[in-house]
This record gives structure tokens, C-alpha cells and sequence, in this order.
């Protein structure tokens, strides 16, 4: 990932010409082995040493000290850079770069860092990182001197901008040029003014930090006059993508709301079942996906990255085979006495929690996310994370799977027939028994499904599902009662009205408030967004 | 309620079974009981059925040792289920139905004030392990978890004078515990020149779980060009999500640090830390800490729950040095008598996990060394940092005006929790 200054590694080349190789050694292990002793006081006046002294070795030990990879054997008192190996460490001379074997972590004492010297190891590595041959490390390299605004690194900058052939990155060097002129005492008036421009144009907040500051503390009328200027109209663009994260951030809610409810959809909405147990649906999809995860661990850890995609089907088929012999078992004697159903699926869902809480125990369990769920990238000025958007997309496909099936599949068929007209469906021939089980299957597999996605977001523990399903029912019933589409709209309209109001009112009082206006919309409209008419409605 | 009567009959059938197998206890006496009052379902029970488990094997060890004045310790275990009027119904038959000579118990504050009037009423001992907000000392409870000045307040001055923070996010559950810390360093950071522009404070409801626009909000505070950090009183299975968040938005420690005053190893167990490395948690106990008395405690740890992975947290020493105390202070009054205990317990000091002593003050806190950790990639903490000395628990805030003047002192002749120095009587405000 390094690749140290051409320039250090000639002088370092030509001295080792001149001194032979011992000698060089010795310096940098004088060097790197101040680095292990003394509190970290000492450790920081060492890292500048060795980032100052131009050795070859000087950035890949940094690198590793940074990451905490830098360890001192505790036999021979060998300082090596640790790779993870299995169970066990490899090892690399960090003098000499030669393998040095492998360890156990026991027999090895780590060097400490701690931020601040991370901070101090970034920003010496960061000026050795600006001539990289990786475009993506060249890039990071400049952001970070722009975010540091250190007139100091001046002259590498504009080395590295001269040199660099890519008109992105180019033009990111130029803004931490921008930056840097800023912050710096003696650049002339007209290179800030441009400065100010560059800075501007680049349009983001870390932008709109440096113009206020600019503007602040500049002694120069002209310059504050123009960072002022520059700052106000930012201030107004960086407003408009605000609102567009406040929606994006609300869609987001809205599709974790609609895959927690749409299983709900079903059973609440066109059964009529009051599920409370529908939150440990959720819960026992989460940790489906947490043994998925640990047996594939353990057995196959090539699949690893696509282990939630394996889990999807286990989970809608667990949270599913629960789901029917939930309906068989218990509900099925309890149809039309709603609040008989409403306690003993509470009681269930109590049950379903300690099981789970003695099988698995009361902590939290790790579902890590694939490297495909991880991160996140910027459209515009909005921070959007992979785990948000794979969440989005997946709640549509489901929703679309869902609606085709119970449009297009004879299963759907029977449902809705049963759900209409029971008498009706029974005399003509519709086992409506195994279609209740069938339906109430189905939400339940669903909010298995939902888990998967959950785990992703939230705890895997066994109060999981606890926190879902008051919203889900807030969705159902504001969306509409029987209504797939209203739980659609519904789960989104809630979203984007929560992430509005969290800014300004904060998140306690933003759900209170969300609550009284469906209680006043439920007031208006009693059967919701979308009401089913007709005959049906009875 | 069920489970803890399950529970219970068990432990008298296995402590039963122990007795017969080890015969080492005289018949006639009988076992001095002690209460564990932790949630063993509902929303706490992620945290409190450890403390549960480590009181069950602290009283096991001290049976193997030959038990307590000859008799042998005998565990009473409830579950209030995470339900807090539920905690003063448990605790009222721990003290009268099962009379227990001592109580391990609670984690929420809430719990701890649903249960204090029923300790008071009845004259009974509670051992409370977790840190909490101060502005309280009863004569009943022993606080064995952190005041704010051993936690909250050395934690601020390492950010402000180590990383050279000048801009702070206040970040909690809306609760009594972080609102109250909140206050008490809002005053403090004030008294230390920063000004409200560079104060935010931000509170969420327990188990919060969407973090994006917060988590933004806390960048956009940050990027103001000053050093920012996140003081974090978010508690419970709130963090998960928060952090999660953090990683995927790509705050990293060494731009914005966050640092949390409950979270600890038992919390980190579900998360990936890879990307949280650098952000720090305050504590008066680390399981990286490296001692023969931690070592020891790991590995008995690990061996009674049968799981080489289970990890150890702050709570758990503050019950190893709490049920220590509570077995010298037995065995100086020569009794269980609760009068003689709590009298024979200030000033009884047992060595803590990270080679130190602690001391039972007579505020009824303990003295705790400060240790600063920042999270590792394998879940564990380095320390970073620690206080030189042992720091003596403050009930009373020096910050807030409401309590600055009041000391609390169970010796005699004063023997009152809230003494007002500037009126010289007993009873300012609060109990």
C-alpha cells in the first residue's frame, strides 16, 4: 500500500552504499526501538525522529504501529510487524523487512498508540503517501492534508500536484493547497483569494468549517470580506442537500419500518390476528442469521461474504415453520377473539424471548457485515452507507415478491378469497384451514426475512423484535388496515416525518410527536391512508 | 417470576448437594443467605445476568474457602425482570420472607431509588456495582461503582488536555442517570471556560436504533474546524446501532473520538470493532489490565461459565470488591447483624483487580483508580491512561449548586447522608 519517497529511497540507497548495510540497520534500530520503550510522551518525539530520518523502512513500520501491528518479541526483544495468520501471528522483521516466523499473540508484546499519536503517524505517513502508484491512497492522502489544514506540508503538496497526472485527484490536491494557503501566515493576498474560491467549490462541510473560519479570524478586510461571501452561499447550497439527506435518511427509516410491518401487513391486515409475538418473528430471523454466520465460521469461510444472502431463505423458512405452528397450536382456537389472541401471542412472544435468551444467552451476538454492506459513499453532499441502501433496495424486492404472489399465484388467490369471504371460499372448495396456516406462515417468514436486514442495524439480542412492533402497528394501522400499498406509503410518510422532525424537536420528543399525529389522523380517518371500500370491509 | 422461583429452588437442591458432598459444614448452623437481585429477564438482563453469575461464583468460592464464621453462604437468587416496582416487591422478600443478610443487586438507577425506601424501612444492606449519576447516600446502600468525579470528570480533562478537545457532544439516554452526568459536566466544562456554542447535547429514547441523522448531525457539529468529541452516556442496546453507525459513516477516532461511560467489554461483545478502534471508554476496570489478581479472576471467570470466551467487565470487579468487603466487615463484627456490618464496614479496604486497594469510605463509596481505555480491534480496551492515585468517590457534586455544600458521613457523631456545611444541620436537599 506504500510506497516510500523516491527520494528517501535513493539517499537511503546511496548511504548504504557508502556505509554498508550494518550501519544503516543499527541507525534505524537505535530509531525503531526508541519507538517501544518510554510512555507515550517519548514514543511521540520518536515517531517524528524516524518519520524525519528518510528511511526506506521508515512508513511501512509507521503504518503498522498506526494499525497496532508493531509488536517486540518477548524472547529476543525483536521488534516485528504481526500479520494475522490463522490462530497464530507471521512475523516480519520490521528492520530488515525479512520474515521472522510466526508467534502466538501471548508471546508478544504489542506497541501501544494511542489517537494521538495515530493522528501524528497520519500526518507524517500522509505526506509520504502523496506520490502512492494506488490512485484511491493518493486521494485519501489529500483529503486528510485538507481536513488538517497544515501550512507545513505546503511544499510536498504542491510537488505531488505538479506530478500527478489524474484530473480528480489533481484537483483534490489543489483544494488541500487551498486549505493549506488558508491557514498559512505568509501566503500572499491574491493565492488566498483564490484559495477562498477553490475552497468554496469544493462544497462541503469540512469546506464551510475553513471559510467561517477564514472569515473570522482574517485580519485582511478584502479576504474576509470574500470568505464571508463564499461562506454564506455555501451555508445556503450545504442547507438544500440537507434536506435531501433529511429525505434520504427517511426513506431509509421508512424501508426497515415497511420490512418490519409487511409481515404484519399480512397477518394484522388481511388475517386480522393481532400478532403480538411478530417482533420475535423478527428476532428469531436475526439470530438465524447469526448461526448462519457462525457455522459458515467455522465450516466454509470462503462463503463468508455472501452468508446473509444464504440466511435469507433459512430465516423466512425458520421464522415461517414457527409462524405456522404458532397459527396450528394457539391461534387457530382463538380466531374472532381479538383481545384472547392479543394475550396469548404476548404471553408467546415472552416465551419465545427466554428461550431464545437461554439458548443463546442475554448478550448481544456479532452478525458482521459482508465488505459489501460496509462503508459508504457520497452523492453530492449525502453521506449514503451500503448497509442503508442494500436495506432499501431488498424492503422494495420483498414488497414486489409479496405483491406478486398474492396477485399472480394461486396461494394469493386462495388468500384473498379466504380473507374476503370465508364462507364463501369454504363452499367452494378452498381448504381454508391450510390457507390461514399458509398466510400466517407467510408473515411470519417475512419478518424472518425483516431480521436478516435488522441484523445488519441493530442488536442481535433477544429484545430484538420488542423495539419493532409498536411501529409496526403504527404503520399498519396508519397505511391502511388490508392495504399492502398503504403499508408502503405508510412505512415511508413515518420515515421521512420522523428524520424531519428529529433535527428540530430531537429524537424523544420527535416520536411523541409522530405518535399524536397518527392519533389525530387516526381521529380523521379511522380505516387509515388507503380504506378498503366495498363489501369486504365487513 | 416463575424462572426465578426455578432458579431458586435449583440452587437450594445444588447447594444442598454441595453440603452433602463436601460435609464439611457444621448441621446445626444454619447458612447465612445473600440476595441477588438482578434482572434475569427483560430489557437489563443483557447486563445483569453476568452480575448474577459472578455473584454465584464468588459465593461459591467462598464456600470452598470454608464458607463465612463457620456457616456457609447460601445465594438467594430473584429476577425482578427488568421491571422496577418489581425490584422493591423482590427486594421487600429478599429482607423479609428470605432474610438476607446482605443484597447484590441493581443496575438502572431506577431501580436503585424503586428499592432504597424498602432498604431503609427494613434495615437491610445493598451492594450497588454500577456507576451512576452520585447525589445520593443512603446508610443502607454501599456504592461500589463510580461517582461522576471517578469516571465522567477525568475523562473530560484527559479529552480536553490529551487530544485537546475544545467542542463536546453530549450524547444520552433520556434517564436520570445521563441527564444528571450531563448536567454535572455541562457545569463543568463551563467552569473550565468552554463556551455553549461549543456544547451540544443530544438525548434518545432507550433502545434507539436509528442513529443516521444524529450521527450526522455530530459530523456537521464536528467540522467546525475545532477538535470535537462525543462525551457518550448512551446505555444499553442503544450502542450497538450508534456505533455501527459511527463505522459505517466513517467517524474515526482520531477525527472525532467518542467516549462512553457504559460501555464495556460485555457491550462490545456484539459488535466488529475493527472500525472503532481509537474510541475510548472510562472505567475503573479493564480486562487487559495485566495483574496476577485479574488473571486469576479471568480464569476462574471462564472456567464457572464454562466458556473461554466470556469477557469481564467493570461492574463484575465492583461486585468482587464489594462481596469482599462485606465478607471482612462479617467477619470483624463477628456477626450478620445489619447495625454492626454497616458500622464494621467503613474503612475496611480489600485489594481490587488492577493491583490496587480499594477503601470504604465513610460516604459509603469506594476509592477506584480512573483508567482511560480506547477500544482494540479484538474487542478488548487498551489503557491509555490512568489517574496516578486512587480517587475517592464524591456523592455530592462540587458542580451543581444544588449539592456543592453538602457532605455525607455515616460515622458517628454526624451519621447523616446529606450534611449542609454552609447551614452546619443534617438534611439539605435530596435524601
Amino acid at each position: 500500500m506504500l510506497n516510500p519517497r523516491p527520494l528517501a529511497a535513493l539517499v537511503s540507497v546511496l548511504v548504504s552504499l557508502v556505509l554498508g548495510t550494518a550501519a544503516i540497520a543499527a541507525d534505524l534500530g537505535s530509531l525503531v526501538a526508541n519507538l517501544t520503550t518510554g510512555g507515550f510522551g517519548d514514543r511521540e518525539t520518536a515517531i517524528t525522529a524516524l518519520a524525519a530520518s528518510g528511511e526506506a523502512r521508515a512508513a511501512p513500520i509507521l503504518e503498522a504501529l498506526s494499525a497496532g501491528r508493531l509488536y517486540v518479541r518477548s524472547a529476543d526483544k525483536l521488534v516485528v510487524i504481526g500479520k494475522t495468520a490463522g490462530n497464530q501471528l507471521a512475523l516480519t522483521d520490521a528492520i530488515t523487512g525479512q520474515p521472522a516466523g510466526t508467534a502466538a499473540e501471548d508471546a508478544l508484546e504489542r506497541v501501544r498508540v494511542n489517537n494521538r499519536l495515530r493522528g501524528l503517524i497520519d500526518d507524517a505517513v500522509g505526506s509520504l503517501t502523496l506520490m502512492s502508484p494506488d490512485p484511491k491512497v493518493r486521494r485519501s492522502a489529500g483529503d486528510s492534508l485538507f481536513k488538517q489544514r497544515n501550512p507545513a506540508a505546503l511544499a510536498a503538496v504542491e510537488h505531488a500536484l505538479a506530478a500527478e497526472k489524474d484530473a480528480g485527484i489533481k484537483r483534490v490536491f489543489a483544494e488541500a493547497r487551498a486549505s493549506m494557503m488558508l491557514a498559512s501566515d505568509e501566503a500572499p493576498k491574491a493565492q488566498k483569494l483564490e484559495a477562498i474560491q477553490v475552497v468554496r467549490d469544493r462544497g462541503d462541510r469540512d469546506s464551510l468549517g475553513i471559510l467561517e473560519t477564514v472569515a473570522s479570524a482574517s485580519q485582511d478586510a478584502d479576504i474576509k470580506a470574500a470568505a464571508t461571501t463564499a461562506a454564506a452561499s455555501l451555508r445556503q447550497t450545504l442547507s438544500v442537500w440537507e434536506a435531501a439527506q433529511n429525505v434520504w435518511y427517511g426513506i431509509s427509516l421508512g424501508s426497515v419500518l415497511l420490512l418490519a410491518a409487511i409481515g404484519l401487513a399480512i397477518t394484522f391486515g388481511t388475517m386480522g390476528v393481532i400478532n403480538m409475538a411478530h417482533g420475535e418473528m423478527v428476532m428469531l430471523g436475526a439470530y438465524t442469521t447469526f448461526v448462519v454466520q457462525q457455522t459458515i465460521r467455522a465450516y466454509a469461510p470462503d462463503l463468508f461474504e455472501v452468508s446473509i444472502v444464504i440466511a435469507l431463505p433459512l430465516a423466512f423458512l425458520v421464522s415461517g415453520a414457527i409462524g405456522v405452528l404458532i397459527e396450528r397450536t394457539v391461534i387457530r382456537f382463538l380466531y374472532g377473539r381479538p383481545l384472547d389472541t392479543l394475550l396469548a401471542t404476548w404471553g408467546l412472544s415472552l416465551g419465545l424471548q427466554q428461550a431464545v435468551r437461554t439458548i443463546f444467552g442475554p448478550t448481544n451476538r456479532e452478525v458482521a457485515a459482508p465488505s459489501w454492506m460496509s462503508g459508504s459513499f457520497l452523492v453530492g453532499q449525502i453521506d449514503v452507507t451500503y448497509g442503508r441502501l442494500w436495506i432499501v433496495v431488498f424492503a422494495l424486492l420483498v414488497f414486489a415478491t409479496l405483491i406478486l404472489l398474492l396477485r399472480k399465484t394461486p396461494l394469493g388467490l386462495y388468500m384473498r378469497a379466504v380473507t374476503q369471504n370465508r364462507p364463501m371460499a369454504s363452499a367452494m372448495g378452498i381448504r381454508t384451514p391450510r390457507v390461514d396456516a399458509l398466510t400466517f406462515g407467510l408473515g411470519s417468514g417475512i419478518a424472518g426475512l425483516a431480521g436478516v436486514a435488522l441484523s445488519q442495524i441493530d442488536n442481535v439480542s433477544p429484545n430484538l423484535g420488542q423495539g419493532y412492533i409498536i411501529d409496526s402497528f403504527m404503520v399498519v394501522v396508519f397505511g391502511g388496515v388490508g392495504n399492502l400499498f398503504g403499508t408502503l406509503v405508510g412505512a415511508t410518510t413515518l420515515g421521512i416525518v420522523n428524520k424531519f422532525l428529529e433535527p428540530y424537536a430531537g429524537a424523544v420528543l420527535g416520536k411523541i410527536l409522530v405518535l399524536v399525529f397518527i392519533i389525530l389522523f387516526i381521529q380523521r380517518r379511522p380505516r387509515g391512508l388507503f380504506a378498503l371500500k366495498g363489501r369486504s370491509v365487513e | 417470576m416463575k424462572l426465578g422461583s426455578i432458579v431458586r429452588t435449583g440452587l437450594v437442591a445444588a447447594g444442598l448437594l454441595a453440603s452433602a458432598a463436601t460435609g464439611a459444614f457444621a448441621q446445626d448452623k444454619e447458612p447465612i443467605k445473600v440476595g441477588i437481585l438482578h434482572s434475569l429477564s427483560g430489557t437489563m438482563a443483557i447486563s445483569e445476568t453476568t452480575l448474577k453469575d459472578v455473584m454465584l461464583m464468588l459465593i461459591d468460592e467462598q464456600n470452598k474457602k470454608g464458607g463465612l464464621l463457620g456457616r456457609k453462604l447460601e445465594a438467594v437468587v430473584v429476577d425482578p425482570a427488568s421491571n422496577w416496582p418489581l425490584f422493591a416487591e423482590k427486594a421487600r422478600e429478599l429482607l423479609q420472607k428470605d432474610k438476607v443478610a446482605a443484597v447484590f443487586g441493581c443496575w438502572t438507577s431506577v431501580s436503585r431509588k424503586s428499592v432504597l425506601p424498602v432498604f431503609e424501612e427494613l434495615n437491610g444492606i445493598l451492594f450497588y456495582p454500577v456507576q451512576y449519576e452520585g447525589e445520593e447516600s443512603s446508610r443502607n446502600v454501599f456504592y461500589t461503582g463510580a461517582a461522576p468525579n471517578q469516571q465522567a470528570i477525568p475523562a473530560v480533562d484527559y479529552l480536553m488536555n490529551n487530544e485537546k478537545v475544545q467542542r463536546w457532544v453530549l450524547a444520552g439516554t433520556d434517564y436520570v442517570y445521563p441527564r444528571t452526568t450531563n448536567k454535572i459536566l455541562e457545569a463543568y466544562l463551563k467552569s473550565k471556560g468552554v463556551k455553549q456554542e461549543d456544547i451540544m447535547i443530544n438525548y434518545t429514547p432507550f433502545g434507539h436504533s436509528d442513529w443516521q441523522s444524529i450521527v450526522a448531525d455530530i459530523k456537521k457539529f464536528g467540522s467546525a474546524g475545532k477538535k470535537t468529541a462525543v462525551v457518550s452516556t448512551i446505555n444499553g442496546d442503544a450502542n450497538v446501532p450508534f456505533y455501527k453507525e459511527l463505522g459505517n459513516q466513517g467517524i474515526k477516532a482520531k477525527d472525532i473520538p467518542v467516549v462512553a461511560f457504559s460501555v464495556g467489554e460485555e457491550e462490545l461483545a456484539g459488535v466488529d470493532t475493527k472500525p472503532l478502534v481509537g474510541h475510548l471508554a472510562a472505567w475503573n476496570y479493564f480486562e487487559s489490565v495485566k495483574n496476577p489478581a485479574n488473571e486469576k479472576f479471568i480464569k476462574d471467570w471462564q472456567t464457572f461459565t464454562k466458556n473461554p470466551k466470556r469477557v469481564t467487565n467493570d461492574p463484575m470487579e465492583a461486585h468482587y470488591i464489594g462481596f469482599n468487603m462485606w465478607v471482612e466487615a462479617v467477619k470483624k463484627a463477628g456477626t450478620t447483624d445489619p447495625d454492626k456490618v454497616i458500622d464494621a464496614m467503613i474503612g475496611i479496604s480489600v485489594p481490587n483487580l488492577t493491583g490496587g486497594y480499594a477503601a470504604m469510605m465513610p460516604n459509603h463509596h469506594i476509592t477506584k483508580p480512573v483508567l482511560i481505555g480506547e477500544i482494540q480491534g479484538n474487542g478488548q480496551f487498551d489503557v491509555v491512561w490512568q489517574t496516578s492515585g486512587l480517587v475517592v468517590g464524591d456523592e455530592w457534586s462540587d458542580y451543581l449548586p444544588d449539592s456543592k455544600d453538602l457532605i455525607s458521613d455515616w460515622r458517628q457523631p454526624m451519621n447523616c447522608g446529606n450534611f449542609n456545611v454552609a447551614t452546619g444541620k443534617c438534611g439539605g436537599k435530596g435524601k
